[in-house]
């Protein structure tokens, strides 16, 4: 089975696909219950890979953040994940991150809310 | 997915050199950005592979094919995939084509050189059958003639 190499052959035209193929076929064979793979089912997925790549990249960047600083971050991918239909599903091993000081601030206010709770009375019924 | 599956990533360079083509120039990638962008890579294709997969199994086949990943495109709403997917798939049956014609082409080619210098010979010989008859014939004809 020929690879579709990267970029450019020795003819110095463009291959049609530059994801290595042997990697692309590892990786769907490593998906349970998938039994065979056809070439042209492999062309399209490292093509449709891609695609991917390009569309996330350019959609981050659009949407996020670090344009005014021409610079494509993490958060802008992580924003992504969090507010696009489309990228859901990469939330999971996209997640957003904030700072540990903020994270313990957090949880401090958490533990105080909580604790007021406890305590009993509402709001409206506070001392004037 | 319930289960987060060990991936496995695609090549660095190439990654890389896919983000920068799309970004414009003089955008500034993060490490952290382009590792994440890798990983996100890989868990389309399982995405994808597994779409493909239920098609399959829905159409009672065990094998992906082409098809497949077409209609996976549709489900995962990344419709706007499937044009350029589709010119890929002519451009590489096309390609598939000329391989195979240019490689019967040579075949044929080979075999022709053989067979033509076996009628070389054989030709030879013929000719000199041929005459022969000839001269045979027209000695009985002229036999016939009294």
């Amino acid at each position: 089975m020929a690879d579709v190499a990267v970029g450019k052959d020795k003819c110095g035209e463009q291959r049609l696909v530059s994801l290595p193929l042997s990697r692309i076929r590892v990786i769907m064979k490593s998906s349970p219950e998938v039994s065979s793979i056809n070439q042209e089912a492999l062309v399209l997925t490292a093509k449709a890979t891609e695609l991917f790549v390009q569309y996330l990249a350019t959609y981050s960047y659009r949407h996020g953040s670090g344009r005014e600083k021409k610079a494509l971050t993490y958060s802008d991918l992580a924003n992504t994940a969090a507010e696009s239909d489309t990228f859901q599903f990469l939330a999971d091993i996209l997640p957003k991150k904030i700072l540990a000081s903020k994270y313990l601030k957090m949880l401090k206010e958490k533990k105080e809310a909580d604790e007021d709770g406890d305590g009993g009375s509402d709001d409206d019924e506070a001392e004037s | 997915m319930a289960e987060r599956p060990e991936v496995l990533n695609l090549p660095n360079a190439v990654i890389t050199r896919i983000i920068k083509e799309a970004l414009p120039d003089g955008v500034n990638i993060s490490k952290e950005a382009r590792s994440a962008i890798s990983r996100a890579a890989s868990v389309f294709v399982l995405y994808t592979t597994s779409c493909a997969n239920n098609c399959a199994m829905k159409g009672k086949r065990k094998t992906l094919n082409a098809s497949y990943v077409l209609s996976a495109m549709e489900e995962m709403e990344f419709q706007r995939f499937i044009t350029p997917l589709k010119e890929v798939l002519e451009a590489y049956r096309r390609e598939q084509k000329g391989k195979k014609e240019a490689s019967e082409q040579k075949k044929k080619d080979k075999d022709k050189k053989t067979d033509s210098e076996e009628q070389d010979r054989s030709r030879d010989e013929d000719n000199e059958e041929d005459e022969e008859r000839l001269e045979e014939e027209q000695n009985e004809e002229e036999d016939v003639d009294i």
